[in-house]
């Protein structure tokens, strides 16, 4: 029997702060950053909002879709590069929250923006095993930017959970990874920015990973672009992904459903994910969706789905991503500052 | 290292604070949160078993919060509203949004799952259910 995604469900915190804004701040010209980086605002976390919570609500709009026993999951895993606790799970609480069984495997992961597809593999992998009848995969974030850093401009919060199983509405045709040694990006215990390597994080890092999985996949799957209908690709930013499909031949109109980026920024581990999600709100049966995240340090997972009838059936069950894009309320660069917790007193 | 709030009562108040879990009495369909073991109606005469409340209900009363307690500083000002839930009691809840100035009684609320309080730097952060204005639009 075919095994995929059961249900699936995005969550975008409703504050914005604009690219204008945060270059006003440090002088800098947000038309280079607009125009550079493809995106006009991020989305930012209320004070009382991080990955727990932004999984919660993922993973209710996951289940709402599944329409199955909250109980009947047999695994759940976060990814994420911003667990509230060094020690203690997310996943457990989220697991609570959303009435999930005790008869759970659970762990969090970590991957840089990678670890919720890392989770989705696993997820997918127990199933086929038949070590449970389903699983649920979250990667979610609530990224940090050292301020005046080019981070600053695009690290944003968000998620999305994906409930795997029997009977999908995208059953997963396959997946494949690809992993090297490659110190784009980072953090040491107890800084609370990353550092990254600049124009180091594209072509060795990003665009060495990304497209070496992609093609991978394509040709574990006998797969060429024209029988693909939707890309989606890890969005640091507009420009990578959108460079990414450029290099393989790929119609920017097969990457725009999922382009989330230019609105709500990179949400690390829930990058790809949301992006997923937007392009799984509007695909219709028959469509074929190819997803390759991107984690730094590096690796990359890629995912062939074919979508089928159920979609239609399941997809209004919950709120699409389009009503998180949408729903929104712009901040001033103080309020975020505030928010954020970037004020020490 | 003392803290403010005691982890076992959090750990045994949690189906409550996460998912609304309350309970109802079978005999005359009366129901409680926070959850009560016996039905002051019925008394030994009424099975009280568990229920989990939608969390969707409507504000009966508020008020604004501008000097708030310790912790939650960060919020001012913000809405404490009583919500009548669909399913039959009322519940105290922050609604979150910050969106004092559309706050109305009558206005449709559902739940969202937020921090509630940190227990300082080196604490638990105690997670829970806030409300936020529900118009309806989140399925269209």
């Amino acid at each position: 029997m075919d095994i995929g995604i059961v249900g699936y469900g995005a969550y975008v915190p409703r504050l914005r702060i604009s690219v204008e804004e945060i270059a006003k701040v440090w002088g800098t010209n947000a038309e280079n950053f607009r125009k550079g980086l493809i995106v006009d605002e991020k989305s930012v976390p209320e004070s009382d909002e991080d990955t727990v919570t932004i999984g919660v609500e993922a993973g209710r709009n996951a289940l709402l879709r599944a329409a199955i026993n909250p109980k009947k999951i047999g695994a759940l895993y976060i990814g994420s590069e911003s667990h509230p606790y060094v020690v203690k799970p997310s996943g457990t609480v989220v697991a609570e929250a959303l009435g999930l069984g005790t008869s759970l495997m659970l762990a969090d992961f970590e991957f840089a923006c990678k670890a919720g597809t890392a989770a989705m593999q696993c997820c997918y992998g127990l199933i086929k095993a038949g070590e449970i009848d389903y699983g649920m995969a979250i990667g979610a974030d609530t990224a940090q930017g050292k301020p005046g850093d080019a981070l600053e401009y695009t690290a944003a919060a968000g998620g999305a959970a994906f409930v795997l199983g029997k009977d999908p509405l995208a059953i997963l045709e396959g997946t494949c990874s690809f992993t090297t040694d490659t110190s784009d990006f980072w953090r040491r215990e107890r800084q609370d920015y990353p550092m990254h390597g600049a124009r180091f994080t594209g072509k060795p890092a990003y665009f060495r990973h990304v497209l070496t999985a992609t093609k991978n996949l394509m040709e574990k799957l006998s797969l060429n672009i024209d029988d693909i209908d939707y890309f989606v690709f890890h969005m640091p930013n507009g420009k990578f992904p959108t460079a990414a499909a450029k290099t393989l031949g790929i119609p920017m109109e097969k990457i725009a459903p999922g382009l989330v980026v230019k609105r709500m920024g990179n949400c690390y581990s829930g990058s790809s994910p949301v992006g997923l999600c937007a392009t799984l709100d509007i695909a219709k049966p028959g469509q074929r969706i190819l997803m390759t995240s991107y984690g730094s340090g590096a690796g990359s997972d890629s995912f062939s789905f074919m979508v089928t009838d159920r979609i239609i059936e399941r997809r209004d069950m919950a709120p699409k991503t389009e009503y998180y894009l949408k729903n929104k309320k712009n901040i001033d660069y103080g309020t975020y500052v505030k928010l954020r917790g970037k004020l020490r007193m | 290292m003392t803290y403010k709030s005691s982890v076992p009562m959090f750990w045994r108040l949690q189906g409550s604070k996460y998912r609304l879990v309350g309970t109802r009495c079978t005999k005359c369909n009366s129901v409680f949160f926070p959850p009560r073991s016996l039905c002051p109606k019925c008394r030994r005469k009424g099975t009280v078993e568990e229920m989990t409340f939608s969390g969707k209900g409507e504000i009966i009363s508020y008020t604004i919060i501008r000097t708030a307690p310790e912790g939650f500083e960060k919020y001012v000002p913000y809405a404490v509203a009583i919500i009548k839930l669909d399913e039959g009691t009322n519940i105290s809840g922050q609604i979150v949004g910050n969106n004092i100035e559309g706050m109305a009684i009558g206005m449709r609320v559902r739940p969202v799952f937020r921090r509630m309080f940190e227990d300082g730097d080196r604490g638990l952060i105690q997670y829970g259910i806030k409300w936020e204005i529900d118009k309806g639009d989140s399925t269209s």
